[in-house]
């Protein structure tokens, strides 16, 4: 079974969200949908400057599987973009949660991140949707 | 519940993720189908394809009732040399397709396990007035040794040695195991049909001899990149081989060789078809897929199968497309139009990208 770090809160679409110190919130897609996928051969991220809304899509990725949607877990601006990830998608692969990231927002309400799930209902959710 | 192979207990201590295949548990990968597909270009990877059907058929008029069963000619190999060819219904589509071994005493035919029943049962509808019997071979295992190094490290782990023998010959040895030099991956290597008992021994000493090993995604991948087509997916019963890429399979001469499906193809020949399979390369980031449309001047096309390709670095594919389409066309992928080029497969032999 995949892992979820407890300090991250979760997406029911499968995106995890990490506030950082500085106010910013991390974004990127957790070990069990990057295991879902197989070996990642694309990922499009969101551009630079733009404002998303929770919920809203954010890019594609795209495996050697499957192409699936991304979404925003919460609103934001995009302050920054894993761009790394243009040449070296696997990242996403080998550290999900780590060197994988997808972009960083500055969010509209930080107090949305309360409305995504921990780490422990999360962990359920993925039980229901094993294969 | 699903049937195993003799190498199940291996393929499950390497850790594998399972798929169904045709009612069969098959490997699937055993953790990167990438890393999977670059062992078999660099080096080599092993392959468990005991699932496939192995046909035994002999009898006094073994060649002549497979010369009318099937639409390449078998009287063309000799004894130790292997032939791949199509299986057509009398309408000239394609039942599936198959490679033939002509053994001492008999010819053995492998084919496709998703086409086990209908062709079974195609035979046995065919089989009247002539003295023959065929056999389903069970018991037995196949293991496809594939890559630069294939060759080299099945002698490391069996003392087999096959580099002198020439593409689509076989030879087999006291213990009845049978080593042929074919494949589905565009590289060199050796098949081996053995009894199933001795087949986790191999196993164990082809990876110790450093072989890796593979599951079906890789093989899917392998075998696209190197422009061979997959049975019920690129062709089946609704398609003809002059649409699919196989006419050099198709073996006209003779002329007044009767093999089931000749007439209406020959019919077709004459009109010339109105598609074509071919190659398909994405010029952009995407991945092309099965089913999706290909938009041209020309008319649609349909996309028969689409990989992200490892070697290259990007998408390629097999189309079924109009047969006076422009060279450069568009494919529709979630509701946008990219550009795609058309090229003559293989796309990748021996390691290295051939087409122009």
């Amino acid at each position: 079974m995949s892992d979820a770090p407890a300090e991250l809160k979760y997406s029911s679409s499968h995106e995890w969200a990490r506030l950082e110190e500085n106010g910013m919130v991390t974004v990127g897609i957790t070990e069990f949908a990057q295991e879902a996928l197989g070996d990642i051969v694309f990922v499009e991220l969101p551009e630079m400057g733009v404002q998303i809304e929770s919920g809203e899509e954010a890019g594609v990725v795209e495996s050697v599987k499957a192409a699936a949607d991304t979404y925003a877990p919460i609103g934001g601006t995009v302050v920054e973009v894993n761009s790394v990830l243009e040449d070296e998608p696997e990242r996403v692969n080998q550290d999900a949660f780590g060197d994988g990231w997808f972009y960083r927002l500055d969010p509209h309400d930080v107090e949305d991140l309360s409305e995504l799930m921990d780490a422990e209902s999360y962990l359920e959710l993925c039980e229901n949707e094993a294969p | 519940m699903s049937k195993h192979t003799a190498l199940h207990d291996e393929h499950v201590r390497l850790g594998v993720k399972m798929v169904n295949f045709a009612g069969w548990d098959m490997p699937l990968h055993y953790g990167s189908q990438i890393e999977e597909h670059h062992a078999v270009r660099n080096a080599a990877g092993a392959f468990d394809v005991s699932h496939m059907t192995i046909i035994d058929v002999r009898g006094g008029e073994a060649l002549p009732w497979l010369q009318y069963m099937l639409a390449n000619d078998v009287g063309r190999i000799e004894c130790g040399q292997a032939q791949y060819g199509l299986i057509l219904n009398s309408q000239a589509g394609i039942i599936d397709d198959l490679i033939v071994y002509k053994r001492k005493d008999d010819f053995r035919l492998i084919v496709n396990a998703g086409t086990r029943e209908k062709v079974l049962a195609w035979f046995e509808q065919n089989q009247r007035g002539f003295e023959i019997n065929w056999k389903l071979r069970s018991g037995m295992a196949i293991i496809a040794v594939q890559g630069p190094q294939g060759i080299a490290l099945v002698e490391k782990a069996t003392g087999f040695d096959g580099a002198k023998m020439p593409p689509f010959t076989f030879l087999e040895n006291a213990e009845s195991w049978m080593f042929a030099r074919t494949g589905y991956t565009g590289e060199s290597g050796l098949e081996i049909i053995l009894p199933e008992q001795a087949a986790p021994g191999l196993w164990q000493n082809l990876m110790q001899a450093g072989v890796s090993a593979v599951g079906l995604a890789a093989r899917d991948t392998l075998r696209l990149e190197a422009g061979m087509s997959l049975s019920g997916q690129d062709m089946d019963e609704t398609t003809h081989a002059l649409e699919s890429a196989l006419g050099w399979t198709i073996a006209w001469k003779p002329e007044n060789r009767s093999f089931i499906g000749r007439e209406p193809l020959e019919q077709i020949r004459k009109a010339g078809s109105a598609l074509k399979l071919c190659g398909i390369v994405l010029q952009s980031r995407g991945v092309l897929r099965h089913g999706q449309k290909i938009i041209s001047k020309a008319g649609d096309g349909i996309v028969t199968s689409g990989i992200y390709s490892p070697t290259l670095g990007y998408s390629i594919g097999l189309a079924r497309v109009p047969k006076n389409i422009e060279p450069d066309c568009h494919v529709e992928i979630r509701g946008k139009q990219l550009a795609v080029k058309l090229v003559r497969p293989p796309f990748v032999r021996n390691g290295q990208r051939v087409y122009k």
